[in-house]
């Protein structure tokens, strides 16, 4: 008995010997850690854009957006040519400030309602509302109405978490490289649709089509101010989008890009919808009394190929709704 | 020789082993000081240093290897490593036992009795290892999911063999085993498939805080040492300052005369090297037992029994420490250490409660997820949290450092400090660094602390990759912070003191501190001319102090007249000034203008992209007690959450 019962702790004990010996072989690690601990693999947006649409824009003047969006749409051959069926549709909004929309420091939600609407008629089989606030995503996409109106008809709308971003490297960048990137509600997005207002920047000059991709970034984009002409010029490498829409119907004159004040806006009555994010910022700073020499950025993007500066080019429709 | 004898040489020699190694950890030219001397060796012998890390690091690094010998061994022997070698274990058996000498036989029965607390250090020990298990869980239950196909067919050839082992009798109660299994599986597989676990779970090494080699280095490094080395000088030439080192101290001394209440308190109760190791010598080949379960019942193998592990009756194996007082104080000869059981049985597992258990187990993994919602790790950041160059990101660093002092013993100027609660609960005692204490800041071609740092918490970095140098040139120096200027307090911002102690004490090149020329018009320095000649200038009144402006810093400047350029004063009076004769005035400044007297300054400037936040700057500063420069964690490389700077144009990729 007592034979057996040694061999029988004699057989534990090897057993245990045995198990700890091959763990700590396998789990052996004679070198140091690295520098830095792995990431996720970098990630990179696909082209939105559609080739054969491309340098389309429509100007249309007239006091309500709604009419003025609608008119431009078609001035350019029409939402159905964008949007078909089936096609998954993010909308990238300004809802940066936790402000109203009276003050036109973000996205005019009835204007995000209006192109949801008018993508799901065009047959969208789903419309995604996104962006990553300066202010609490939660308290901004509230105030600024657009969350109700998305939802109202049918939007899903997401706000970004920690686990939403991944890292991106811009092609040719220098500044946007594995930076995180608000990722998560692109997957299996094929239509990116851009919505922003025109807006006052003390920073960069002017906020619009391009600034907006800013909230797509996470991390320290702050820093990015360091060299923000730069910065917004591979933003725009970025992001190809298959339309960029600027609200003018209200421009942010100055105090921007937070506004605050009614006093800090201007009626400029002006829609522009166009698949050339240059050309329509082009424009854009004209509603601001800037030119375009004054923001650096647009030329910047020029000259990467990514759209035309001289948006008279394009042949702009113009149109008025009165 | 009598074994009891053999014993105490062998926790003698560890022992001095210890101290010598303590000893040697000294920076020098001499042969007995740093010269490839094992000095980290303790810590690697001990098994639960090992374990820890692999939990948190999932790998177990270099040296710790080491720790295998005693798991071998204490699976083979039992927990030899208190009684023979672990060094704080033979500085209570000795204090224990000068505490019970003169004490009768039924008093040092009496204390040296087993006690239910006992099982404190179990629970201490799971609550320890389940804080730095959280992130292995998670990763276990996400290869239940990456893994599905080796996970599935494992899980049925497992099912496989149960069920022929059943079919053979060799496991009575085979359904029983099998349910068990499954619901194992099944949670382990519903873990990784319905909870985000990498995000709920949160692990970092808390062992070090109690673990007996970390604190009797730690103890050592910051406070013995230091405090009688205070008189000598010997293995440091300067004070050696350590911040809060009274805690370690307060706690070392508990720990030490606890003893001569009940002996080796610490390894009874607190120890949870002692726990691990006891429970991995449940299945020792060898035992400590009676030859017979008759035997006088004197009880003197208890009078001295080091681990409370009752030799005269249930012997508790866990317990025993193997200090053979038992074999050697039986009069009858009946003690043995043999490798049959004890005849009067045995307890081989610790004693430890299921409730007791599953509590130490759910505090453990709940602790570090709840000390993280303060922020610390994230974006609480506490700007004195400093770590030294090569420290791993935070949570990685967390994951692997000790805090046995080790970084702080070496470090040759004293900066690296154990934290307080700059960084919450979770990083006490983890260095960082304080410019204000010590000699200077990190040395420029210093990398000791992460050479000496036993679990690479500090990674071992070269100095090219310290300086950013040869193939580390595109990555530029290792950063561990920035310094800023606090022009509210800097002499010459301030206060027209010309200074820039700071700039010449940068040690990059070129300099992260420049300066900018600037005059200042000094208070009252606004003078009217009386007469005055090419060097001289008289004014109204007796305005000046003989000599004040002789210094070299001065200068004047003449409002409104053709010559204004500013001109050095050489001298003055108490109503004259010299300027200096190497430029005289063409046209000397008509009576009745007004002369300026300016210091010239020079403001500094820090350029972030060249500061490696070093903090010489810091320590060099005049301005003592709230320092005019100080280095802050920003622009850290180690931390992209702390970057400050773009790269530069025109060196970017």
């Amino acid at each position: 008995m007592n034979r057996r019962e040694f061999l029988g702790r004699a057989a534990k004990a090897s057993a245990t010997i045995a198990a700890t010996c091959s763990f700590a072989y396998w789990l052996y690690e004679g070198a140091p850690p690295g520098p830095s601990q792995k990431g996720h693999a970098p990630v990179v947006l696909p082209d939105f854009s559609i080739p054969d649409l491309r340098g389309r824009m429509g100007i249309v003047t007239g006091r309500d957006r709604i009419q003025t969006l609608r008119r431009a749409l078609k001035a350019i051959g029409g939402i159905e040519a964008f949007i078909k069926r089936g096609d998954r549709v993010l909308l990238k909004v300004n809802a940066a400030f936790a402000t109203p929309p009276i003050l036109s420091a973000t996205t005019d939600p009835q204007l995000v309602a209006e192109v949801a609407r008018l993508c799901f008629k065009a047959g969208a089989s789903s419309v995604v509302v996104t962006d990553n606030p300066i202010n609490d995503p939660a308290s901004c996409f509230t105030l600024t109405g657009i969350a109700e109106a998305a939802r109202l008809v049918g939007a899903r709308v997401v706000m970004p978490t920690e686990e939403s971003f991944k890292p991106t490297t811009v092609r040719g960048g220098a500044l946007i490289r594995e930076w995180p990137l608000l990722y998560d509600p692109f997957v299996g997005v094929n239509r990116v649709i851009g919505i922003a207002p025109v807006k006052d920047h003390h920073r960069s000059g002017a906020s619009m089509t391009m600034k907006n991709w800013y909230g797509l970034l996470g991390g320290r984009r702050n820093i990015l101010h360091q060299d923000i002409h730069n910065a917004i010029r591979e933003l725009a490498v970025m992001v190809s989008p298959t339309l960029v829409i600027l609200d003018g119907t209200t421009t942010m004159m100055n105090n921007g890009p937070t506004g605050g004040s009614l006093a800090d806006l201007k009626r400029t009555n002006t829609m522009i919808v166009s698949t050339d994010q240059v050309a329509t910022d082009a424009f854009g700073a004209t509603l601001l009394g800037r030119t375009v020499t004054q923001l650096p950025y647009i030329s910047k993007a020029e000259s990467s190929g990514l759209g035309t500066a001289d948006y008279e080019s394009l042949n702009p429709v113009r149109e008025s709704t009165g | 020789m009598n074994i009891l004898t053999v014993r105490r040489i062998s926790q003698a020699l560890f022992l001095l082993l210890f101290l010598w190694l303590c000893i040697v950890s000294s920076l020098g030219e001499n042969w007995w000081q740093l010269r490839g001397w094992p000095v980290n060796w303790l810590l690697q012998l001990d098994p639960l240093i090992a374990l820890s890390t692999v939990l948190t690091t999932r790998t177990l690094y270099s040296g710790l290897l080491w720790a295998m010998v005693t798991v071998v061994l204490t699976v083979l022997l039992g927990r030899f490593f208190c009684g023979w070698v672990c060094p704080f274990g033979s500085l209570h058996h000795f204090i224990g036992f000068l505490g019970r000498r003169r004490k009768s036989t039924h008093d040092r029965t009496a204390v040296n009795q087993y006690h239910r607390a006992q099982s404190i250090k179990y629970y201490l020990l799971v609550f320890l290892l389940t804080a730095a298990a959280g992130g292995t869980i998670a990763h276990l239950a996400r290869v239940s999911q990456d893994r599905l196909m080796i996970v599935s067919i494992s899980v049925l050839a497992g099912l496989a063999v149960l069920v022929r082992l059943g079919i053979l009798g060799v496991i009575p109660n085979v359904r029983k085993t099998i349910g068990i299994l499954l619901v194992m599986v099944g949670v382990w597989m519903g873990l990784g498939l319905f909870l985000p676990l990498d995000r709920v779970t949160a692990a970092s090494l808390q062992i070090g805080l109690l673990d007996p080699i970390a604190l009797i280095y730690r103890s050592m490094n910051l406070v013995l040492l230091p405090v009688i080395d205070a008189g000598m000088h010997k293995l440091s030439t300067i004070q050696r300052y350590y911040q809060g080192a009274w805690l370690i101290g307060v706690i070392f001394l508990a720990a030490v005369f606890l003893n001569l209440w009940i002996p080796r308190f610490y390894c009874r109760f607190v120890c949870p090297l002692g726990a691990l190791l006891g429970a991995l010598g449940r299945f020792a080949l060898w035992h400590i037992g009676k030859a017979r379960d008759e035997c006088t019942a004197c009880k003197l193998c208890d009078a001295d029994c080091e681990g409370a592990c009752q030799p005269s009756g249930q012997i508790r194996i866990s317990e025993c420490v193997l200090c053979m007082n038992c074999r050697s104080s039986c009069k009858e000869g009946l003690i043995e250490y043999r490798t049959s059981l004890s005849a009067s049985g045995e307890i081989t597992s610790p004693d430890i409660r299921r409730r007791g258990f599953l509590m130490a187990v759910v505090s453990g993994l709940a602790v570090i997820p709840t000390l993280r919602l303060s922020g610390q790790v994230g974006p609480n950041w506490h700007p004195a949290i400093i770590r030294p160059p090569g420290a791993l990101s935070e949570e990685a660093f967390l994951a692997r450092c000790l805090r046995c002092g080790q970084c702080m013993r070496i470090c040759p100027t004293n900066i690296i400090q154990p934290a307080g609660m700059e960084g919450g609960p979770e990083a006490f005692w983890t260095p960082i660094l304080n410019f204000r204490i010590g000699t200077s800041g990190c040395q420029v071609n210093c990398i000791a602390c992460g050479q000496i740092c036993p679990s690479a918490a500090i990674r071992p970095i070269s100095l090219n990759e310290k300086l950013g140098r040869e193939e580390y040139t595109a990555g530029g120096p290792i950063r561990v912070g920035t310094a800023f200027v606090d022009r509210g307090r800097c002499l010459p911002w301030a206060m027209d003191k010309p200074c820039i102690v700071c700039q010449e004490n940068c040690p990059t090149s070129p300099k992260a501190i420049f300066t900018r020329e600037h005059f200042n018009t000094v208070r009252g320095g606004v003078l009217s001319v009386r007469r005055s000649d090419t060097l001289n200038v008289e004014f109204e009144g007796n305005p000046l102090q003989p000599g004040r402006f002789a210094t070299g810093d001065y200068y004047c400047t003449v409002d409104a007249a053709a010559d204004n350029h500013r001109r050095r004063i050489a001298d003055n009076t108490g109503n004259t000034v010299t300027i200096a004769s190497s430029w005289p005035w063409q046209t000397p400044p008509p009576r009745g203008s007004s002369v300026r007297i300016q210091i010239r300054l020079q403001l500094p400037y820090v350029e972030p992209k060249l500061c490696t936040g070093c903090g010489i700057c810091e320590h060099e500063c005049p301005v003592r007690v709230r320092r005019a420069i100080r280095v802050t964690p920003e622009n850290e490389s180690r931390s992209r959450e702390r970057s400050l700077l773009l790269p530069a144009a025109g060196q970017r990729q």
